[in-house]
């Protein structure tokens, strides 16, 4: 309890003396005025005034539904293709080379055909991010069930189990690291790319709210918009993270 | 218990190999490491296509998958669920088979408390499971469904000597108690010789020779088993003198050694050549089985070398590692001392007519 309290204290202290240091140059007046970069009160400030206004709650909630629809739709498509490319060889084989092929293309590289082919409503954010998630999940699932052990399935076919036994008690639960590490990385990414896509083509979320910010001039909001990324993109990858730990420890 | 038959056994490994185990034996597949023991082994759960045939009880498995196979098969590293505790890995295969829970649940405690694995029933396998513990909750998973046929890889690889030793004597107790048909699989002969009621020797995906322990050891078929065997010494008996219950003395042709016996008359005594010692000095304590020797000829085998002695008027071949023989400083021609240690000699008593081996 102790070292744990001491290791939080040992990572907060770097964030408070950025915080410190960034208050202080504001204050000081080393960089121009309010204009360039406004004290870290004054974003605590605008923060709240965003909040108690619901502008912030508006667009938060915008990408937050955008990103769990997204997010969830393309893991879950990504876990249930990757597990039958992974135990059925020649749907892996069959597909293989089309995953290969369409893998390498960002997500963001989608949008200007996808806005085209969808048009720009909610379907068109959510869609990026499905991709988003979709073939690193995927990826990771086909990777996760080919490394179990060959001779722990044979031990288990020995052992009497018919291949779906098998399959969702010795291959999927051995899977589990590979597939959190995709869920891990994605569930960060897809906060990144849903900005980038809302900065770029959709009119509502904190994109739009930083694109707005920008042609305003109001950078004491744009950092409001990153600090709240910034906070979401943690959030994410920490709660896939303690979910992994709490699936796994037992047995890892 | 059904028994074990494999006739024409054909794949990319195995060349058309028959062999049988009787109902409750434990016969052991000895052979190199790429001999094709596992293979056979894999052929025998279905785990491995092949041409031929394996009966179980003379009837054919060919078309059964290994589910349906009804083997038991503990493999050289254990393959244990690391997700699963001991309890669900000895449960595995009942559970897979969709017996109730009242069942398994007294079967698991039935192996838990024959293999000791009480205090561990909670504990996962890559979390505080030394390996011969691991080694006996895949013994137990293995026995749980009660197979036909117990296929064991050369369990004992992975563990310490004493621990491996130790497990040798409860795996033979548990396979008496089971009586279930074990085919055992080691490259060691002394593993082989302690746990096998019979042998086969297997070579390049061949049966080279099958028969009891001492039967391959004394009279190998042909230089491949022989080689397997370390070429042994084979001393044939002049004279036998019972000093006490357990000891006899046997003359040869010009010396004589003490052997352990039971009191039965010895044909012939062996000694595989890496098990005799040499040195150029007298060795310390007791004049048992030291004997002088004259060497006649040293052969570079690489870092082995290959020593012929004369002891009375037996050749005598010895073996010993570069190093340690650089340091005796002998050559041919010098006289030397050999130990022949009781617990590496090998005795052949002859066989009753009638007698069951």
């Amino acid at each position: 309890m102790r070292k744990g309290l001491r290791s939080w204290w040992r990572g907060t202290i770097p964030v408070l003396l950025m915080l410190a240091v960034w208050e202080t140059l504001a204050r000081l007046n080393w960089i121009p005025g309010d204009m360039f970069l406004p004290p870290f009160s004054s974003v605590t400030g605008q923060f709240y005034e965003l909040i108690q206004s619901r502008v912030l709650i508006k667009d938060f909630s915008a990408s937050l539904l955008r990103v769990l629809i997204g997010f969830c739709a393309g893991s879950l498509a990504g876990i249930f293709t990757g597990v039958i490319m992974g135990w059925k060889e020649t749907v892996r084989t069959t597909l293989s080379p089309v995953i290969a092929l369409l893998f390498p293309i960002p997500a963001l590289g989608w949008l200007p055909l996808l806005m085209i082919w969808i048009g720009i409503n909610e379907l068109l954010p959510i869609t990026i991010i499905f991709i988003c998630s979709f073939f690193p999940v995927l990826y990771n699932t086909v990777t996760g069930i080919k490394e179990v052990d060959r001779k722990t399935i044979d031990a288990a076919r020995v052992l009497g189990a018919s291949e779906t036994y098998i399959l969702f008690h010795v291959i999927l639960p051995a899977a589990i690291p590979n597939i959190f590490t995709g869920l891990k990385l994605e569930a960060g990414m897809a906060w990144r790319v849903i900005i980038a896509a809302e900065m770029v083509a959709i009119p509502t979320g904190i994109g739009a709210l930083m694109m707005r910010a920008e042609s305003l001039m109001r950078i004491d909001i744009i950092i409001v918009c990153l600090m709240v990324i910034s906070f979401m993109c943690l959030l994410f990858e920490r709660l896939f993270m303690c979910l992994e730990a709490k699936l796994t420890s037992r047995w890892k | 218990m059904p028994h074990v038959e494999l006739r024409g056994i054909r794949n990319y490994i195995c060349r058309g190999i028959d062999l049988t185990a009787e109902d409750g034996e434990m016969l052991v597949l000895l052979g190199r490491t790429g001999a094709g023991k596992t293979s056979l082994l894999n052929v025998m759960a279905g785990l491995m296509p092949y041409e031929g045939s394996v009966l179980f009880d003379g009837m054919k498995m060919d078309n059964f998958p290994p589910q349906q196979r009804e083997v038991g098969y503990l493999f050289q590293d254990f393959c244990l669920f690391p997700h699963m505790n001991v309890r669900e890995n000895i449960a595995f295969g009942l559970r897979a088979r969709g017996i109730n829970d009242a069942f398994v649940n007294t079967r698991v405690d039935e192996l838990i408390n024959l293999f000791n694995l009480g205090g561990l029933a909670t504990r996962y396998p890559n979390k505080g499971l030394s390996g011969g513990e691991k080694q006996r909750v895949a013994l137990a998973r293995a026995l749980a469904p009660k197979p036909k046929v117990l296929l064991l890889d050369e369990p004992f690889n992975s563990l310490d000597l004493s621990t491996a030793k130790h497990l040798r004597v409860e795996l033979k107790r548990i396979q008496r108690t089971f009586r279930v048909t074990t085919i055992y699989v080691t490259h060691n002969q002394r593993e082989a010789s302690e746990m096998g009621d019979s042998i086969a020797v297997m070579h390049q995906g061949r049966i080279e020779q099958k028969g009891m322990f001492s039967d391959i050891f004394f009279d190998p078929l042909n230089r491949t088993v022989s080689d397997l065997f370390g070429s042994p010494n084979i001393l044939s008996c002049r004279e036998v003198s019972h000093l006490t219950s357990g000891i006899a003395r046997v003359k040869f042709n010009g010396f004589s050694l003490l052997v352990p016996c039971n009191g039965n008359h010895i044909e012939k005594v062996a000694i595989s050549p890496w098990n005799i010692h040499i040195s150029a000095t007298r060795p310390p304590g007791p004049e048992i089985n030291r004997i002088r020797v004259k060497i006649t000829e040293v052969i570079e085998k690489g870092p082995v070398i290959e020593i012929k002695v004369r002891a009375g008027n037996e050749t005598i071949y010895v073996e010993s590692v570069e190093d340690q023989w650089n340091e005796t400083g002998l050559k041919p021609g010098d006289d030397a001392f050999v130990i022949f240690p009781l617990r590496w000699l090998e005795l052949k008593e002859p066989v009753i007519a009638g007698e069951n081996p």
